[in-house]
Formats: structure tokens, sequence, C-alpha cells
């Protein structure tokens, strides 16, 4: 319990048995304590990341009357808007009054767009959440198989060549990847399509022609029929998800690989092998099996950092998704706008942070 | 060791089984992880990438063949090679190579500020937590926590956003968001030793707990938090290179890699080396860090390495 691995400050490897082992109404005691416990520690998160971003908005050294009025407002006009903004009361009671126009869905009105916050992020939101999600997809299929490879053959050749691509991906900046990648696939071969979510024309087919169900791209020009959409859309998505994808494969095949070494030095493992049990079955059945109960939190861990890592592929690949946004509302100096998108990217953190929690007790038998 | 009795003196005091002062004790378990670390051909490459670097910082105006800043519009965007310029000439005609010498300097400046930053601020954090226990240890630990659970790189932004960019204001964004992990590691090491007799005797003895914490557990939590800082320094110049590729890091004309990047970044399908070749440095250092970071551990955390 008190001994951690360096890896892993979080204990993602360690098993988390509850103390007493009661069932029935017992069980069901602890499983409301353990939902209320997981409610507590939500709003406690949810309230510090409101209370930083509402920190770092007053320290901000525009002045945001400034931005409302204009410099040529008299200073009649300035105490006007200032006291419509609210400024002028003191600190605490604006801090209220923030905490409940976000929780009534008010993140104010972004000056880039001209359009409410809430809106440009339902907008901008899908686009970082294919690219995210395809990444993870892709991190996991050749993450895994990868890890596994590595403890099996710990130590030797597999292991090293698969070590060394990993650590590359620990050591690459994702914007750097990301321009090798289109100078190569783009630029030169011509393999890929450029930046951008869809070609121009494409995008003209796109604005008209296509239903928006989900807000996603791809699932939204599939389910409208519009199969040139649809293929374009998947092309300029290939890029950017293997970039990002790379990354997310050098930690879930990290993070495998000790969780498969682990495993691999129980017990349970020599008793199998004893009676015979095929040597695929071992690994792939018994280990692995064990082994996904932590690897299902390192996933949906990698799965949060990329929704918020993928600003500088975004700006890269020129992906107009909620990081690019925040990116452009930034330099247009524009507070709304990144407030709004950092706490809705902070609490999709936090949520997916305590759902990895909560995975962990419902896929752990021992937990249960 | 056999060679210990053909070299007396220093070595056969560094390898003997009786040390006679605290001094001697620690030289030779320094001199014993140095042996472990030496013979891993890996960690000596990355140390060999960290040292290379930390000379091209000192001896920068040596190395580089041109002022870092000196224009030439007439030789502009150049190809390698071209008239001396090893790397090519920029966007304004400056010599690449020379500029990636200066960059050293500045992700030098970067890693040590956050270095001397967020892991002394974690350790306090953990190891008071860990010591005092109780309603300290909940409340340190819950915004610890809120901390850890927070997007670092968006975090990062929106800080360095209010403060204005520059490189100073980088790294502060970077240890307000490095911190938790220090925090948690240092806790962990102090929950191991906070009920051991040594700490029992030199309380009996009259040590303030300030004493019994600095003196008594700080030490025992040095290594591992060590360790996890040279794991993280890749990703501290990851995220220093891209609050620099966005802008919001060191600003022009100061030779940056990250901020090298984003201005090749305009010319790459004509100009392809403009914006590849800092990244290499880039990604050369941090594959460094890396290196050093796992071996390291494998020397200085024996649970890990059994492992």
């Amino acid at each position: 319990m008190t001994s951690t691995n360096i890896d892993d400050p979080r204990g993602l490897g360690r098993a988390r048995i509850p103390p007493s082992r009661g069932r029935s109404s017992r069980g069901l005691a602890r499983a409301a304590r353990r939902v209320a416990s997981f409610v507590f520690s939500l709003a406690v998160t949810l309230f510090g990341l409101l209370l930083v971003t509402f920190l770092i908005a007053r320290v901000v050294p525009l002045d945001p009357v400034l931005a409302v009025v204009g410099d040529r407002a008299t200073q009649a006009q300035y105490d006007a808007a200032r006291v419509e903004l609210g400024l002028d009361r003191p600190i605490p009671e604006q801090f209220v009054r923030y905490v409940g126009d976000v929780l009534t869905g008010d993140l104010g009105t972004a000056n880039l767009t001209g359009q409410p916050v809430l809106k440009d992020i339902g907008r901008t939101f899908p686009n970082t959440l294919e690219l995210a999600t395809f990444a993870t997809i892709l991190g996991i299929v050749l993450g895994i198989p990868g890890g596994v490879v590595g403890a099996v053959y710990q130590g030797r050749w597999p292991d090293q060549v698969i070590r060394v691509v990993g650590l590359l991906g620990y050591s690459m900046p994702v914007f750097w990847l990301g321009l090798v990648a289109l100078l190569i696939f783009y630029g030169t071969l011509g393999w890929a399509p450029g930046p951008g979510r869809l070609d121009v024309t494409q995008q003209f087919t796109y604005e008209f022609d296509v239903t928006r169900y989900t807000g996603s791209v791809i699932l939204d020009s599939a389910l409208s029929g519009a199969w040139d959409v649809f293929r374009n859309a998947v092309a300029h998505l290939i890029l950017p998800a293997a970039v990002l994808g790379y990354f997310s494969m050098a930690y879930i095949s990290r993070m495998t690989r000790s969780f498969m070494l682990e495993q691999l030095g129980q017990e349970y493992i020599t008793a199998a092998r004893v009676k015979g049990v095929p040597e695929w079955r071992v690994i792939w059945v018994h280990a692995l099996g064990n082994a996904m109960v932590p690897l299902i939190t390192v996933i949906v861990l990698s799965y949060a950092s990329l929704l918020e890592g993928s600003v500088l592929t975004e700006t890269v690949f020129a992906w107009p998704g909620l990081g690019l946004y925040v990116t452009q509302a930034l330099f247009a100096a524009d507070f709304n706008a990144v407030l709004g998108g950092t706490l809705v990217i902070g609490a999709m953190f936090i949520v997916l942070n305590l759902l990895s929690d909560i995975l962990y007790t419902i896929v752990d038998p021992r937990a249960r | 060791m056999s060679d210990a009795g053909t070299a007396p003196g220093l070595r056969a005091w560094l390898n003997t089984d009786t040390p006679r002062s605290r001094l001697q004790a620690r030289s030779i378990s320094a001199w014993n992880a140095w042996q472990t670390l030496s013979s891993n051909a890996l960690a000596m490459v990355g140390l060999g990438i960290i040292v290379l670097l930390i000379m091209m910082a000192i001896f920068a105006p040596l190395i580089a063949t041109h002022a870092p800043n000196a224009q030439d519009l007439a030789g502009r965007l150049r190809p390698p090679g071209w008239q001396g310029h090893i790397l090519g000439t920029d966007e304004l005609g400056r010599d690449i190579f020379s500029r990636i010498v200066y960059g050293a300097r500045v992700t030098l400046y970067i890693v040590a500020l956050v270095a001397v930053t967020a892991p002394v601020f974690g350790l306090i954090v953990g190891t008071v937590a860990g010591t005092l226990g109780g309603w300290t240890d909940r409340i340190l630990m819950r915004i610890t926590d809120i901390f850890l659970a927070f997007p670092r790189l968006i975090l990062a932004l929106a800080f360095v956003a209010a403060l204005g960019p520059g490189i100073v204001n980088a790294v502060l964004a970077i240890a307000l968001t490095a911190w938790p992990a220090y925090a948690r590691v240092a806790r962990a090491e102090t929950l191991t030793v906070r009920r051991s007799d040594y700490i029992a005797a030199a309380r009996l003895q009259g040590a303030s707990t300030l004493r019994i914490i600095t003196g008594h557990i700080m030490p025992m939590c040095l290594s591992s938090v060590v360790v996890r800082v040279t794991l993280d320094m890749a990703g501290i110049i990851l995220t220093a290179a891209g609050l620099g590729f966005l802008g919001l890091g060191a600003q022009p004309p100061l030779a940056e890699w990250g901020a090298m990047i984003s201005t090749g970044r305009q010319y790459l399908l004509s100009h392809w080396w403009v914006a590849t070749v800092p990244g290499i440095a880039i990604l050369l250092v941090s594959l460094g860090f890396n290196l050093l970071g796992d071996a390291l551990r494998d020397v200085l955390d024996p649970r890990a390495a059994s492992k």
C-alpha cells in the first residue's frame, strides 16, 4: 500500500481490495457509500477547477471593462459598464455569480465568433472527440500486443525494439511529428490530404447536404449517405489520428509491459503451466486477462490526456477542434472562450479520471 | 573488485567494506550506483547527450559558426551546407546551426528553473502531509489530487495567457502543473519511514517536527523524487517546446527550438530543414533524459528493478 511504483504515481497497478467482504445488504451499503464518495470528489474537484479558472481570469492584466466599452468611453460610461459586468462587487460575490453562471450553462459570448461559447464548444468538440477516439483505438490495437510481446521476450531483441519505439514516442514533440508526417505523406508522397477537416469542395457539400445528427463529420455524413464527404473526412482523419495514436501506443505498451511482467511472476501462472495449459493461453488469456484490470484505467487516462493533448496536433493539422478553438481564442484575447474551453476540457478530464476509478471496481472481481 | 588491489588510494577507499566516516559511506554508495549505471550502455548514451547539451550551452559562442541573430536577407532559406551554414539558414538568413547551439541555453534554463521549483514544492507538500497525517494530510492530498486531475497543457496555456507570454511565465505554468506528482511520490516514501525507529529516536532526543522532516525524512524521499524529475524532464522540455511552438514561450528573436519549428512551419513544404532540424534537437535531448531516467530508476529504486 505504501510502496509506489515510480512509473505509476497514482498506483494504477495496485490492487484495490476493499477491507470487508460482506454480501447483500452490506455490499449495497458499500456501493452507496462509493457512489456518494464519487459524487463528493467529483464536486470538490470541479469546484477546484472553477476556482482556478476564475482566479486566472482575475489576474489577467487585460481590463475586461475596457474590452467592452473601448478606450474612447467617458468615465461615466466606463463606470456603468463596470457595474453592469458586476466587477464592482467584492471578489467572493463575483465568484459565486461566476459559479452560478457556469452551472446554468452560461459561459458567456465569444468575441471571436460572436456566438455563445457553449455553442462554439458544441460545434468543435465532436471533432476533437473523433480524433482522440481513433487515436486511442490505434493505441490499444498496437500498444497492448506490443507490451505483451515486450514482457514475454523481456530483455531480448523484440523487447528492446518495442522499448526504443516507445521511448521515441515519449521523446518526440507531437507538433514536430505532425509536421514531418505532413511533409512526407502530403508534401512528398501525396498519399494523404493536406491539413483541415475536409477538402474545400467537400466542405461545401457538408455545409448544405449533410444533416447534423451528432456533430461528428464522419458519423453524420455516413448517416446522411453522403459517401464522398465520408471518404474525404476519413482520409483527413488518418494522418492526425496516426500521429496522436503513436503517443497513445507508447504509453499503453509501456504500461502493458509493466503489468504483464507483474502477472507473469505470479504463482497462478506457474500453476497453469504445470497443469499443461498451452503457453499462448497462459499469456494471452490468464496473464493478460488479469493485466487488463489496471490497463483499463490506463486506457481511460490516455484517452483523457489525448483530449487535451490534441491542442498541438489540431494546430498543426488545422483541425477545427476544441484545442484549436481555445488556442485561437487565446491569441484574440477572447477570455470567455478560453475559460469556457478550459472548463469543458478540464471537466471531461476529471470525469474520465473518476470514471476510470469506477470501471476499476466493476472489472476487478475482488473489488465487487 | 579485482582491481582494488592494483589501485590503492581512492579506489580502495571506495571499495572497502568498513567505511570510517559518513562521507566515505556516502561516497561508496554513490560509487556503487555509478558502477551499475555506467554498465548500462543506453544510460551512458543518455548521459552523453545531456553532457553534450550542457557543453553546448556553456561554450555556445565558441561552437556557433555565426551570431544567432545575425540576419542576411540575401541568403535566406538556403539548404544545409550552403556557404558554411552547416544546417542552412532560416527565413531571415540566420544560421540554423548557431541558433540551435544557442537554443541549448534556453532549453537548459527552462529545465533548470522547473527542476528547482516543482520538485521542491512537491517534496515539501508530500513530506509534511505524510509526517503530520490527519487533517493536514487529507486537505493537502485533496488539493494535490485536484491539481493532478487537471489537464496539464490546457492549464499551462491558460496560465501563460493570463500572465503573458515569456520564458519565466512558461516555466511558472509548467511548475504549477508538475508539482503534484512529486508530492505523491514524496508522501508515499514518507509513509514508509515515518514509523521507523530512527525517527522515534530522533523525536525522543527532542528533535522538532520541522527538523525531523528536513533532516530525517526528506533525504529518504530524495532518490525517488530525483528519478521522477529525470523521467519528467523530457515531458517538461516537450511542454516548453509546445508552448514555444504556440508562441506562448520564449519570444522572438530568442532562439528557442519550439519557436523555431513554429516559424519554419510556413516554409515546410518548400524548405523542409527550417522546421525539421530544431525538432531533431528536441527529440535528442528528451530522448537523453528518458534513457538516463529509465536507468536511474533501475539503479536508485530497487523495487522497480526487481520487477
